[in-house]
């Protein structure tokens, strides 16, 4: 398949990437291109111009802070899921990253390009929103909390970039994720993270973009434990149903992969 | 049209192409390398998995104008001084193939697992041939093979150490 003809821009700063992607009205940023060029060779999307940022090093990092993991917005999928740093501060965000799709979409997707694109089944989405980590971009600090705005829709402006997310350490943290057999999206995917502020719960591919749950975070509250939540069970009415699973489905599957997580992250 | 320069196979080559151009059919098409295949064209089967600089990549999912600079490895690129690289030696002996249409991008994909991931049990290289699909089901012998060439790249190290 043969996407419609532009023109492609290698930017090698983020100065550089800002002033080609304001040059032009229909150009896009290229990170992975896992996403974007699929939509394009689909001509689900026509760019006049690709501003390819996945040559800018001040884009691509691992950093641990005191509280917190700092990722760059082009740190590819397995620079995540095999990082020392992030394994040994939250392993459960390792294991995420290592979840997605296969080695070779590892091996070009990026942190950054999984966040813009906010696809209602991706696992990112999933530990920011977890995490309450805070998603920092060429213009403001977005928290978790407003970042995501619906179905592959998001806080960010025309023009705006990525350029990192800083994710807190917890105190525990685990994800749970069914996976589509085929596609390996998440069928549902459940984020757990217990934090000195409380826990929260976040929940993705059940739902047309990431939510979070209040009645397991405040049954979590009081008793960390998976039999604090079996019994719990989110409204299917507002949940995706199609080809793969119901809606009823679905909210089944949020409470046995919620009590997974809380599994996984009392072992971690 | 830009010129893309980069080395396949260790050569060094420059050509015209389109921005458009993906990866995959510069290689194939403009290069006449059609060991790399194209089987869904969509990032799901893995036919068409090339090395770029050092990894595993599909390159239906990229285009040719990415690639500059770089270095690509093809399936054409591994046999030396015309002895089989280890791996392909390790599928023919297991008969990892039966119609091989796959096989490239599995070999592929199974040099890049080999070199990432010491002691490699069955249940990982399942888990890490995710992305590659084989139309004929011969899975079995697949993993067989590159858990057979895994055991002798190990052997081969430790060889070279003692
Ligand atoms: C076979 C396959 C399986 C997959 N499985 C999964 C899965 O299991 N779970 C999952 O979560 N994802 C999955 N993905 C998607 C994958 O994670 C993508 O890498 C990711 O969604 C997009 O990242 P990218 O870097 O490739 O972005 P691109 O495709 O390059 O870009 C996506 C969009 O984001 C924009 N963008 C990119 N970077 C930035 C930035 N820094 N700031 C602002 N906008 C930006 C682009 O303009 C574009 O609109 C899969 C993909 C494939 C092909
Ligand atoms: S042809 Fe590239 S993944 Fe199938
Ligand atoms: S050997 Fe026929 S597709 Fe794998």
């Amino acid at each position: 398949m043969i996407p419609y003809p532009f023109t492609y821009h290698r930017a090698t700063s983020l100065a550089q990437a800002q002033a080609l992607l304001g040059g032009s009205a229909d150009a896009k940023l290229l990170a992975g291109g896992q996403t974007l060029i699929a939509a394009m060779k689909m001509r689900l999307a026509q760019p006049s111009d690709l501003i390819d940022i996945s040559a800018i090093k001040e884009l691509s990092f691992i950093r641990a802070e005191k509280d917190a993991i700092v990722v760059g917005a082009g740190t590819k999928h397995f620079e995540v899921a095999t990082s020392d740093a992030v394994t040994r501060a939250i392993p459960a965000l390792a294991e995420l990253a290592g979840s997605i799709g296969d080695p070779a979409v590892r091996h070009k997707g990026t942190l950054g390009g999984s966040l813009a694109n906010n696809d209602p089944a991706a696992d990112y989405p999933a530990a920011v929103l977890a995490l309450g980590a805070s998603v920092k971009t060429t213009k403001q600090t977005i928290a978790a909390d407003d970042f995501f705005t619906g179905m592959f829709a998001t806080a960010l402006d025309d023009g705006e970039i990525v350029t990192g997310v800083s994710f807190p350490v917890p105190e525990r943290a685990g994800y749970a994720k069914f996976p589509n057999p085929a596609s390996r999206y998440a069928m549902v995917g459940v984020f757990v993270a217990k934090t000195k502020d409380g826990v929260r719960v976040a929940v993705t591919g059940a739902g047309p973009c990431v939510f979070r749950v209040p009645e397991m975070e405040a049954a979590l509250a009081k008793s960390f434990t998976s039999e604090a939540i079996a019994g719990l069970a989110v409204d299917p009415s507002d949940l995706n149903s199609d080809i793969h699973g119901s809606s009823e489905y679905r909210a089944h599957l949020v409470t046995v992969m919620a009590g997974r997580a809380v599994a996984a992250a009392s072992h971690g | 049209m830009s010129v893309v320069s980069l080395t396949v196979n260790g050569k060094e080559v420059a050509q015209e192409t389109e921005d458009r151009t993906l990866l995959v059919y510069f290689l194939r098409e403009q290069l006449g390398l059609t060991g790399t295949h194209i089987g869904c064209d969509t990032s799901q089967c893995g036919a068409c998995v090339v090395h770029v600089d050092g990894r595993a990549v599909k390159s239906c999912t990229m285009f040719a104008v990415q690639a500059a600079g770089s270095e690509v490895t093809t399936i054409e690129g591994l046999a030396k001084d015309g002895k089989l690289h280890p791996v392909q030696e390790a599928f023919r002996e297991n008969h990892g193939l039966q119609c091989g249409f796959c096989t490239p991008g599995m070999i592929m994909t199974a040099v890049d697992m080999i070199r990432r991931i010491p002691n490699l049990d069955r249940a990982t290289i399942r888990a890490e041939l995710e992305g590659n699909i084989c139309r004929c089901t011969g899975y079995h012998n697949i993993v067989s093979a590159i858990e057979d060439a895994a055991k002798r790249a190990a052997g081969d190290a430790e060889g070279k150490a003692a």
